[in-house]
């Protein structure tokens, strides 16, 4: 908070996908692609603090509300999530 | 087309047709019994010479229909209820839209039916015919056709293709006018085609609601373990031909199905073991 925001803005391409939480897994159907993934915590919880577009710094920040992070810890993680969220189309540049 | 024959199974009608009278006249001895489906039906299978000159010289089937797999092997012209029944599985894995197409056997008592899905080997046809002709009505061997609006499974009862082992098994408690001819060195080994029991047939139209999922393995010690909803549904789409071509109807079935039914996997070293077991898992599951 405070700091100039940097990085890609990213928002979730999931406004119609149709989803379901069974045993702690997220099982999400995604029409623009035909695929149903299959999600572990925290990309479910990812992609719903993405129905915003928002960069890197302010998904941490929107997580933050609901997980306890310590101070600089999960960038790098939520990065790494970003990623193969959006190589498999859930999530896109806004 | 020179010879044909016009079937229904359950909700699924077939037009087989064939340069040679030989596979018609063996597929109407083995469907003796089935209704004979109307002019118009939902899948088209031909099976053909490989080449023209082939239907005199060592004769081969190649499988042919609405949808076409390039590379289907010919088959030897005895094979020709083996080219048959894979060209009808191959038309509806490939094209059927109605129903969720699950790659499994099911049966029914009670009016609440039992899955039994797993690859090849796992048991499907054998666990199924043995159970159809102990106090179960047998649904189908092969496709589970569920029903995307109303969540309920439609019969799908063709002849139980039993193989190699299973064969011998059934031939002791089954009379012999219900059995298709032995087929030896088919691409799954030998084949013997068993035709389900009359009942079975009759009420090919009445559906049942799904109440368990059965994941067996044969070949290993006796062994129950649940399977939850979360691993029954990816088993499921990888046991379904066409839940991608589905789309959102496909992923609306199959959670609806994981949610109200449970799932358990068996581990059986022979049949009697695996009937005792799904005897009791019904029992327990109906309380």
């Amino acid at each position: 908070m405070g700091q100039a925001m940097t990085g890609p803005l990213y928002i979730a391409d999931t406004a119609d996908a149709r989803s379901l939480m069974l045993e702690g897994l997220t099982l999400l159907f995604h029409p623009a692609s035909g695929m149903t993934h299959i999600l572990a915590p925290p990309s479910p919880e990812i992609l719903a603090a993405l129905a915003e577009p928002g960069n890197a710094e302010a998904v941490l920040a929107r997580l933050s509300t609901q997980f306890d992070f310590a101070p600089g810890e999960g960038a790098e993680a939520l990065e790494a999530r970003l990623a193969e969220l959006e190589s498999s189309g859930l999530v896109r540049r806004a | 087309m020179r010879h044909e024959v016009r079937l229904r199974v359950g909700p699924v009608t077939f037009r087989v047709g064939s340069a040679w009278r030989g596979p018609v006249r063996a597929l109407r001895r083995l469907y003796e019994g089935y209704p004979e489906a109307g002019d118009v039906a939902d899948y088209t299978v031909r099976l053909e010479p490989a080449k023209p000159w082939r239907r005199w010289l060592r004769p081969s089937v190649r499988i042919e229909g609405d949808y076409v797999l390039p590379d289907a092997a010919p088959l030897p012209l005895a094979h020709g209820l083996v080219a048959a029944e894979m060209a009808m599985n191959l038309q509806m894995a490939l094209g059927e839209r109605r129903f969720l197409l699950l790659h499994a056997a099911s049966v029914e008592k009670d009016g609440r039916a039992l899955i039994i899905t797993g690859e090849s080997g796992a048991g499907k046809s054998t666990l199924s015919a043995m159970l159809g002709e102990r106090g179960w009505r047998f649904m189908g061997d092969e496709f589970a056709l569920l029903d995307p609006d109303s969540g309920m499974l439609h019969p799908f009862p063709r002849p139980i293709s039993l193989k190699n082992e299973a064969i011998a098994a059934m031939e002791a408690e089954v009379a012999p006018e219900r059995f298709g001819p032995v087929m030896e060195n088919t691409p799954k080994g030998r084949i013997r085609h068993m035709r389900p029991r009359a009942e079975a047939l009759a009420r090919m139209s009445e559906q049942a609601r799904p109440a368990m999922v059965l994941f067996p393995r044969f070949g290993f010690a006796r062994e129950v373990r649940p399977v939850g909803p979360a691993e029954a549904f990816m088993r499921l789409t990888q046991a379904s031909t066409n839940y991608v071509a589905m789309a959102a109807r496909g992923f609306d079935a199959l959670t609806g199905l994981v949610q109200t039914c449970p799932g358990v996997a068996i581990d059986y070293p022979d049949a009697a073991t695996a009937f005792e077991l799904i005897e009791t898992l019904w029992a327990e599951a109906g309380r």
